[in-house]
């Protein structure tokens, strides 16, 4: 559990060295979300119409935006193979970096969210609803992008290529996190969406680190 | 004597020893996808009667569900030989996965292409966001990515077991996937057409359906063995045994 929290410790300072790197993200979540309603009008039964799809995809394109340099920097410096050596486990370490990658891309897009549901003319009760389903889907996103930037670390075109094979991965969170918004706003249970994001979630946090870290004992050999 | 059995499955499972079998079995699994495809189309087209609902548009029916049938098995197979050779470090296994993508591909996009065109005199759309239709869309998106995964990674090895792992995570997605796009769908309640209210189907139709089916495995088999031929060669040609086959 140390290994763990001192994996978390290490990329949150490292982060904190350069910031920049993390405020970019959050800015093209803002800017992308801001995009839609200049393109598609201002009527704001419209925007609340749009608004769980379009903030939950601007979500999952900036969650992508971070994914390449999860490992790219240890891979280059050689933190990974260490890491591979070192005595803890290397699950362990690999979850550490996933949950420094969360709360660096992700749990700052929760906490933005309710302030962007604002733009689109969502009311209190939806703007709990949106930030609730971006706690449980967000930390899934991270999950299972950790795979495909495993897979994907050090081959030639990365970039693109991690994009192709994470997206169509991520429908199912888009579908239930998206979903339990819009379920908010028509009137119905929300219960059902919020539990499935759950399941999917518990689901990943037992089975990605496990597949990440086959995938970079591949990309080490 | 089961001792002697099993020494002889595993004399195959080396690509010195596979390359000429797959060449024998090549020429047969053509000449029986040419056989069942001459029949299914012959039934298909003349013996199955009109459809009272339909008309004759129906007949596409007759090339498409074998598609959509042929893109889910591939894809399964795909994973068993990727994760066989990711398992055991068998290297034919890994070469039979390389060679399964392109056809299960094709199937894919065939599936969403005939279905399209069923679509529009039926149901009066090219596309509708029906569960069926956009998990099979997925589907394709998940072949393009195993076969750019395998193309982006120039060492044959690595290759192969990245694009392993990837149609492993792959093959735990699709029901998931599967089971939410429905959900989804049903939420939504788009489109009031149902796939699945099967109307009793005419035994003719049926007949028709099932040898086409064939006629789609066979031709599948057939062209993953010209291609696994192909990449055996590439991959092996440093190799003695690859100089004696070619001359």
């Amino acid at each position: 559990m140390n290994a763990l929290l001192a994996t978390v410790r290490r990329d949150l300072l490292l982060a904190l060295r350069r910031k920049s790197e993390v405020l970019t993200t959050l800015f093209f979540f803002v800017i992308v979300a801001s995009l839609f309603p200049l393109g598609v009008g201002p009527e704001s039964a419209l925007l609340k119409k749009i608004a769980p799809g379009v903030l939950w995809v601007a979500a999952l394109l900036s969650t992508l935006l971070g994914l390449p340099r999860l490992f790219a920097a240890d891979h280059l410096d050689g933190t990974l193979e260490q890491m591979a050596l070192s005595p803890s486990p290397l699950a362990l370490l690999i979850a550490g970096k996933i949950l420094a990658h969360w709360l660096l891309c992700g749990l700052p897009l929760v906490l933005l969210a309710p302030l962007l549901g604002l733009q689109f003319a969502l009311e209190g009760q939806t703007l709990f609803i949106l930030s609730l389903s971006l706690l449980l889907g967000t930390p899934l996103l991270s999950l299972i992008g950790a795979m495909g930037a495993a897979l994907t670390l050090g081959v030639r075109g990365g970039g693109v290529l991690l994009a192709l094979l994470v997206l169509p991965l991520y429908i199912p969170t888009l579908i239930f996190g998206a979903g339990a918004v819009e379920a908010q706003s028509a009137g119905l249970g929300v219960e059902g969406h919020l539990s499935l994001l759950a399941a999917l979630l518990a689901l990943a946090v037992f089975f990605a680190p496990w597949a990440t870290t086959a995938a970079l004992r591949i990309a080490l050999e | 004597m089961t001792n002697m059995n099993l020494i002889n499955w595993f004399r195959f499972a080396s690509p010195q020893s596979f390359y000429p079998l797959a060449g024998k079995l090549i020429p047969l699994f053509w000449t029986l996808a040419l056989l069942f495809g001459a029949a299914g189309l012959w039934v298909s087209f003349f013996v199955a009667p009109t459809d009272a609902q339909q008309g004759e548009g129906y007949r596409i029916i007759f090339v498409h569900v074998p598609a959509s049938w042929m893109s889910m098995i591939i894809y399964l197979a795909m994973a068993f030989w990727a994760g066989l050779g990711l398992a055991l470090n068998t290297r034919l296994s890994s070469m039979m996965a390389q060679a399964l993508a392109p056809t299960g591909a094709l199937m894919a996009a065939l599936s969403l292409w005939t279905g399209a065109f069923w679509g529009k005199p039926m149901w009066g759309a090219w596309w509708v966001w029906d569960a069926r239709l956009t998990s099979e869309l997925i589907l394709f998106f998940l072949y393009v990515g195993f076969i750019a995964l395998q193309s982006a990674i120039d060492d044959p090895r690595r290759a192969d077991k990245a694009g392993a792992i990837l149609a492993l995570i792959g093959v735990v997605n699709v029901p998931i996937i599967y089971f939410s796009v429905k959900w989804w769908n049903t939420l939504h309640q788009g489109s009031t057409i149902n796939l699945t209210r099967a109307p009793s189907m005419a035994q003719t139709m049926l007949w028709g359906m099932l040898l086409m089916a064939l006629a789609f495995w066979m031709y599948s088999i057939a062209v993953s063995l010209m291609r696994l031929r192909a990449i055996m060669l590439e991959r092996e040609r440093h190799t003695e045994w690859v100089k004696h086959a070619l001359e």
